[in-house]
């Protein structure tokens, strides 16, 4: 052994450590990647040697090389012997390379995990540290899974050291592993209370990371914050705060009012720059998100621009950067106290650091007016000359286009005038925004009219120079413009001056050197401009000039007919064709013109870009549903169980849908008939006139109405101009400019004469020389109002996009794999209870999963394939999860719109909220062998009852949520209260009258200080499912604070009976009172649960109850009580459990029920109010229902059967109803009857 | 969040490299080479922030740089993160490097470049921040030798 030991440190000091290895590289520079690759056989070979040291020291030299680019991932294997080492030294080198090559795709992580558990419960806090710190670099799903609990325990550690860490990690965590965010985020709320300020830091960071993608959970947190920034004295901590506040206020603009003065505080009392500048962000983005409703900050508004300006005018360019940063935020709210600093501005476009002006540029987006446009363009285009990286200068080329073409070419007064610096931006050489260019060319010459004559003469120019614009290199993207040149030129051909010419220009050989789809307009529009040649030509006595053109086309199209582009041979060819037939017939001297014309008759409009997706979808057209049968594999499975509802419903649907078809077909073929008719754009069979936009209907087109003061007016270009050289071209645009600004300077002058006449007229008021129209883009009729685009589904933070504010469900307990001693349940029972809460957890897990993309899902799948589930369960799933989704569509609705008073209510009352959330989040801890439900029933059916119960309780929740302020909500596997709705899921009732709100929440007791309410124990399950005898429902009760004073320490009694005991913790006398766990500012309410065991439940039962608590005013306190009496009715008792009508009608036939049975008088309710009522109060569900008539089950917790069968005939409700336990029965039908006669 | 921390020196040779998203090595150094290229032609007298990294981040991400002697030190960050925080966090990373190793100079990060990486360990953690206080990093960094010095001593 020891010479085992001397042997490895012999070898050691053989071995070339980091430091050689780097001094080796250094030493080889002429052949680097030869000595590199020698070290790695040695590094190879250290690797396989039995001695850790050895193996830590070569896996030390791969991370080196690893940095300089060599992929080591083939060490996989040893970089976690060395991790695996006792030793923190080579545990520290092994952790290091994994956190620097190991990632989701590395296989050898599945080995990882015990031994990264075991380093994580180490005693050693280095160890700890280490792990943690590797984890975070390369954390997958299974590992996040697997060690989510362990994590969350190290956030309660004694060392700050390795609670910060735990904290910070926990946010790698939530993006792998979603479910763990809810379980753990009471114990990370905790933390940002921590004593330590490191791991308050790191609190806060994982709570902005969070919250800054889905602010909106995190709108309850916002109290507690604000405590934080105002006590907080670390800058890092504030900053992040302040951020936070920022992605919040948008979503609260009151919260944003409450900012505003301590931000405003900040900014004067703070020295760090940083924090500064933060505030001022953060202030702007209250103002954005006030400014619709009040916009009484100028104070404000003017505080921050006036900071920034302090900032942009600092000689620190990276104060100068952040301040223009935030400007361009100001920019969109508030244009105008920006506009007063253009100067500044103007000044920063001249700056060396490319970064600024970039910045400047920004803002310059949002300072054009009418006025100051060409001007500030005209020095843009100076910059452009002058830029050096073509970065820079594409930038420059976009900004100026957008500037000019923002809100419809609204500061656009002189159409020529920028076709003419759409011409020049044509001249930069590299640009890749050739189809930028091209694109603002067509839209122009479309959308504006009068212009097209210019553009049009204009286009010709740059056809004719096309050489100058492909002639360096084939890849220039500048060619593009030349799609739009040979377009605009074909399609407005009429206004050439000379179309033969253009047409020579675009049947140059040379033009076969440009892109396919560039050529195959070429070609296109060379066939119109044919059309309107022939048409000049036309009347004339001398056809010569005619047929020339037509041998023209004949003598250069076959070029194009070879060419590889398919589309151009395609249209080359037909157009060759035609061509040859016209010369036919023009030597026949037939007169052809008027039918080649008619070839392109016909106006081409705009159609705004999301059009399409804005068509709305026609009534009775459902996108999604199958046009055939989907595929029946799972029908038969599925539709077994529910025999009754499944069978019926089907039918129902299908023969409602082809009839609806068929109607909503003839009569949308009508509709669009109509429409095409009325549609003057709808190319309709008849060839209609080449002015087709002078038809009727023309004025439906939306028409923006432009003031111009200046005369538009083409300058003819003569034909000898077609051929000047690109610097004659640019002196004889000088020429026009300056002629253009002698304009300008004439028509200031005309202004300045009008405002000496007639006062203060401003510029847009000047009466306009010509009326220039900008033909708005078309969108269809009934456009669905603007959606915004989707988020990107990738997004890992979707998956946390997760109500937090939900108390915990048990389901939702990360996984604990470390051996529980509980001994307590019996094997069967075990079994069960492992079975379902799987199922729930798959199924509470599938929630937040079904947002991710569907490889996602296929990853889950195949892993619960691994977990050797059961094919059919999984398939089972799959099919459940449809409804669901629905669910949990509607319920991310509910939360997307918190109430409002909600929110106003937490702020005043966050510690009442926080003390409920922990206790909510302690409770599955302290109590982990609580029973599961055990069902007598198959899997299926219980299956669909959870299922079911699911949507119930989220429905039921929502209406709480409406009618009582957000109360947190313990909730549990079984919520008892059937929804309303349920009538409406058997599929027969259609549109039916809304249900009327129902509340399940009755006064238990109330004085001048508190108010009780008692929701009718809903919360009722079976503790142990074999026994008979002993049960526990759970109450939950309401307590309103409704003085103006302080209520505190509460607490609750009950005298027992031999029926029902109040549970109380282990070791209190049996009249001990419980302490309710929270504490009550005026006006605020929150809710308590307490657990009673029951013996018997066939009998209803009152308890007599007495509340203490303290009063406490500003001076005084008393103390006072409260009786009540707490009434436990049958009803209570009941579970809603669906029963199929097979198994129902079993259930009757067996003859053990026994029957009874009740009438109602006077109920003029509608049936289906009637069920729900039924449904909601006493817990039924519904089996069947046909007209007036259904049947309804529930069954007790201690597996009592009870049906009913309702039936109703004019105000008159008639109940029979079975049940094994006669006095049950009796109860509950006596708890209906009071039902129906309260109401 | 920051994505990645690179150091390389004036002519574009890495002394550390720190992803916090996983790229693959051919990646990883065409995005130092990218860094490189836009960080090495800026002037001194410029502003510390660049946009336009196309290899890594996007929109939303910002490279925010220092420049010390012959070494440039470079954090790839999101918006989360204030510009001028990272730059303050760069001169504490600096700083600390200077503690430990006594006058830091680019040599002593070529040839122990496991023990740079040791001490941004205990500065950021999986892309976030965790810790800003010098002399508590400085602490953890020194226990930590202290614990490899005692273990080499055992052996």
């Amino acid at each position: 052994m020891a010479l085992k030991i001397v042997k490895g440190s012999i070898d050691r000091m053989f071995d070339k450590n980091l430091q050689d290895l780097v001094r080796g590289i250094r030493n080889h520079k002429e052949d680097e990647a030869k000595y590199i690759s020698t070290c790695i056989d040695e590094i190879k070979q250290e690797l396989k040697q039995d001695n850790i040291a050895v193996k830590a020291n070569a896996v030390c030299k791969l991370t080196y090389l690893q940095m300089l680019g060599y992929d080591v991932s083939w060490a996989a294997f040893n970089i976690v012997e060395v991790m695996s080492s006792s030793k923190f030294t080579y545990k520290r080198i092994g952790y290091l390379a994994a956190s620097q090559c190991f990632h989701e795709g590395t296989d050898v992580i599945m080995l990882t995990t015990n031994q990264i558990r075991k380093d994580l419960s180490s005693p050693h806090q280095y160890d700890t540290g280490v792990a943690l710190t590797g984890l975070s670099c390369f954390v997958t799903p299974d590992l996040a899974r697997d060690l989510a609990n362990d994590i969350m325990t190290l956030m309660s550690h004694t060392k700050p050291y390795i609670r910060k860490k735990a904290v910070l990690i926990m946010y790698k965590v939530f993006l792998k592993y979603p479910e763990s965010l809810r379980p753990a985020f009471p114990r990370l709320k905790e933390k940002l209370e921590d004593p330590d300020p490191g791991v308050q830091s790191a609190a806060v960071n994982v709570i902005c990371e969070l919250a800054r993608r889905n602010p909106k959970n995190y709108l309850s947190l916002a109290p507690l914050f604000f405590k934080l920034m105002t006590s907080s004295t670390n800058n890092w901590v504030l900053i992040k705060i302040i951020k936070l506040f920022g992605a919040l206020t948008p979503l609260e603009p009151r919260l944003g009012k409450k900012m505003i003065e301590p931000l405003t505080n900040l900014i004067h009392s703070t020295s760090a720059m940083s924090l500064l500048y933060e505030c001022v962000n953060t202030v702007i983005a209250v103002l954005i998100s006030l400014s619709s409703g009040m916009p009484n900050h100028s104070a404000s508004i003017q505080l921050c621009v006036q900071k920034l300006r302090i900032l942009i005018e600092d000689s620190d360019q990276n104060l100068k950067y952040l301040g223009l940063l935030a400007m361009s935020k100001i920019l969109k709210t508030h244009p105008k106290s920006v506009q007063s600093h253009k100067d500044l501005i103007l000044q920063c476009l001249d700056d060396k650091d490319e970064s600024i002006r970039l910045r400047a540029l920004d803002l310059l987006y949002g300072m054009v007016s009418k006025k100051n446009l060409m001007e500030i363009v005209k020095k843009l285009m100076l910059h452009v000359d002058k830029a050096e990286g073509t970065t820079y200068r594409d930038e420059l080329l976009t900004k100026i286009i957008d500037i000019c073409s923002q809100s419809n070419y609204q500061y656009i007064t002189n159409f020529e005038w920028y076709i003419s610096i759409l011409v020049e931006l044509t001249r930069l050489e590299g640009t890749r925004h050739g189809h930028l260019i091209a694109s603002q060319m067509l839209d122009v010459a479309i959308r504006v009219k009068a212009i097209r004559g210019f553009a049009v003469a204009q286009m010709a120019t740059l056809l004719d120079n096309a050489h100058l614009l492909t002639g360096n290199t084939q890849r220039n993207g500048i060619c593009e413009v030349l799609y739009a040149a040979a377009w605009i030129c074909g399609e407005f051909s009429e206004h050439l001056e000379d179309p033969m010419q253009t047409l020579e220009a675009m049947l140059r050989p040379k033009v076969a050197t440009l892109p396919g789809h560039i050529q195959a307009v070429y070609v296109q529009n060379a066939a119109k401009l044919f059309a309107t040649v022939l048409r000049k030509h036309e009347g004339e006595t001398d056809s010569h000039a005619a047929q020339e053109t037509s041998q023209l086309l004949i003598d250069r199209l076959p070029l194009f007919v070879q060419s590889a582009n398919l589309e151009v041979q395609e249209r080359a060819s037909c157009i060759l064709q035609l061509v040859k037939y016209i010369q036919k017939l023009q030597q026949k001297k037939v007169e052809v013109a008027e039918e080649v014309t008619a070839l392109f008759a016909g106006e081409l409009n705009p159609v705004a870009p999301k059009a399409q997706k804005k068509v709305p979808v026609p009534e009775g057209l459902d996108l999604d549903a199958w046009i055939n049968k989907p595929p029946s594999e799972s029908e038969s499975e599925d539709e077994k169980p529910k025999a009754v509802f499944a069978k019926e419903e089907p039918k129902h649907s299908r023969s409602r849908h082809t009839e609806v078809d068929e109607k909503e077909l003839a009569r949308r073929r009508e509709a669009r008939k109509q429409e095409q008719a009325n549609n003057p754009f709808y190319i309709k069979a008849s060839p209609s006139s080449q002015k087709v936009y002078d038809a009727p209907g023309v004025e439906h087109i939306p028409v923006v109405q432009i003031d111009l003061s200046v005369p538009l007016k083409v300058p003819g270009m003569p034909m000898s101009d077609q051929y000047l050289k690109l610097e004659e071209e640019r002196r004889q645009k000088e020429k026009a400019e300056r002629k253009k600004k002698e304009k300008k300077k004439k028509r200031e002058k005309r202004g300045k004469e009008r405002k000496a006449d007639s006062g203060p007229e401003s510029e847009e008021d000047i009466t306009p020389a010509h009326q220039v129209d900008i033909v708005t883009e078309e969108m269809p009729e009934n456009a669905l109002p603007s959606d915004d685009d989707d988020k990107d589904p990738n997004d890992p933070h979707k998956a946390l996009d997760i109500d937090l504010d939900k108390p915990l469900a048990d389901s939702e307990k990360l996984p604990v794999r470390t051996h529980r001693p509980e001994v307590l349940k019996s094997p069967a029972e075990d079994r069960v209870n492992e079975n379902i809460p799987q199922e729930t957890k798959k199924r509470s897990g599938k929630e937040t999963k079904e947002k991710k993309k569907g490889k996602e899902k296929d990853r889950k799948r195949s892993k619960e394939e691994k977990k050797k589930k059961k094919h059919k369960e999984v398939e089972e799933e799959l099919l459940e999860s449809q409804p669901e989704e629905a669910v949990q569509s509607e319920e991310t609705k509910e939360a997307a719109t918190p109430p409002t008073s909600t929110s106003a209510e937490e702020e005043t009352a966050p510690s009442s909220a926080a003390a409920v959330d922990t206790s909510s989040a302690a409770a599955p801890e302290s109590e982990p062998d609580e029973p599961k439900d055990a069902e007598p029933e198959d899997t299926k059916s219980s299956k669909h009852k959870k299922k079911k119960q699911k949507k119930e309780k989220e429905e039921k929740e929502k209406k709480k949520k409406k009618r009582h302020h957000h109360h947190h909500h313990h909730h549990h596997h079984h919520h008892s209260d059937a929804g309303g709705e349920d009538s409406v899921q058997n599929g027969t009732v259609e549109e039916e009258e809304p249900l009327p709100p129902m509340s399940n929440y009755s006064l238990l007791a109330e004085n001048s200080y508190i108010k009780m309410m008692k929701e009718d124990a809903d919360q009722v399950y079976d503790i142990q499912g074999n026994h008979q005898d002993e049960s526990k429902v759970v109450v939950s009760v309401i307590f309103e604070n409704k003085s103006d004073s302080f209520l505190k320490s509460m607490e609750f009694n009950v005298l027992d009976s031999l029926n029902s005991k109040l549970q109380r913790p282990e070791g209190a006398g049996a009249h001990d009172s419980l302490t309710v766990p929270f504490q009550l500012p005026p006006g605020i309410s929150n809710e308590a649960r307490f657990v009673f065991s029951v013996q018997s439940i066939v009998m209803p039962q009152k308890l007599k109850g007495t509340l203490t608590f303290i009063v406490k005013s500003d001076e005084s306190s008393t103390h006072e009580k409260l009786d009540f009496k707490l009434h436990f009715t049958c009803t209570s008792y009941l579970i809603t459990t669906p029963c199929y009508s097979d198994a129902y009608a079993k259930l009757l036939e067996s003859g053990d029920l026994k029957g009874s049975s009740l009438r109602l008088e006077g109920i003029n309710m509608p049936f289906h109010h009637l069920l729900a009522r039924i449904c909601f109060h006493h817990h039924f569900s519904v089996v069947e229902r046909i007209d007036s008539c259904a049947s309804m089950y529930s069954r007790s917790i201690q597996g009592h059967h009870v049906c009913l069968l309702v039936k109703t005939s004019d105000q008159t409700v008639s109940i029979d109803a079975k049940c094994d336990e006669p006095s049950l029965l009796g109860n509950v039908l006596d708890e209906i009857k009071q039902t129906f006669s309260k109401c | 969040m920051i994505k990645a921390i690179l150091i390389f020196n004036n002519h574009g040779k890495p002394r550390l490299i720190r992803f916090y998203q996983y790229f693959a090595e051919d990646m990883q150094q065409q995005i130092i080479r990218e860094t490189f290229h836009l960080v090495s032609k800026r002037d001194d007298n410029v502003c510390n922030f660049l946009e336009g990294g196309s290899l890594i981040g996007g929109s939303d991400y910002k490279l925010i740089y220092r420049h010390y002697a012959t070494l440039y030190f470079v954090f790839c960050v999101d918006s989360s993160e204030s510009e001028l925080g990272i730059l303050d966090l760069i001169q504490v990373f600096v700083e600390t490097l200077d503690k430990c190793f006594e006058n830091v100079c680019e040599l002593d990060l070529i040839f122990h470049m496991d023990k740079v990486h040791y001490i941004l360990q205990e500065v950021v953690m999986g892309g976030m921040v965790l810790e800003t206080n010098m002399n508590e990093i400085v602490a953890q960094v020194e226990l930590q030798n202290r614990m490899e010095k005692s273990e080499a001593s055992d052996q």
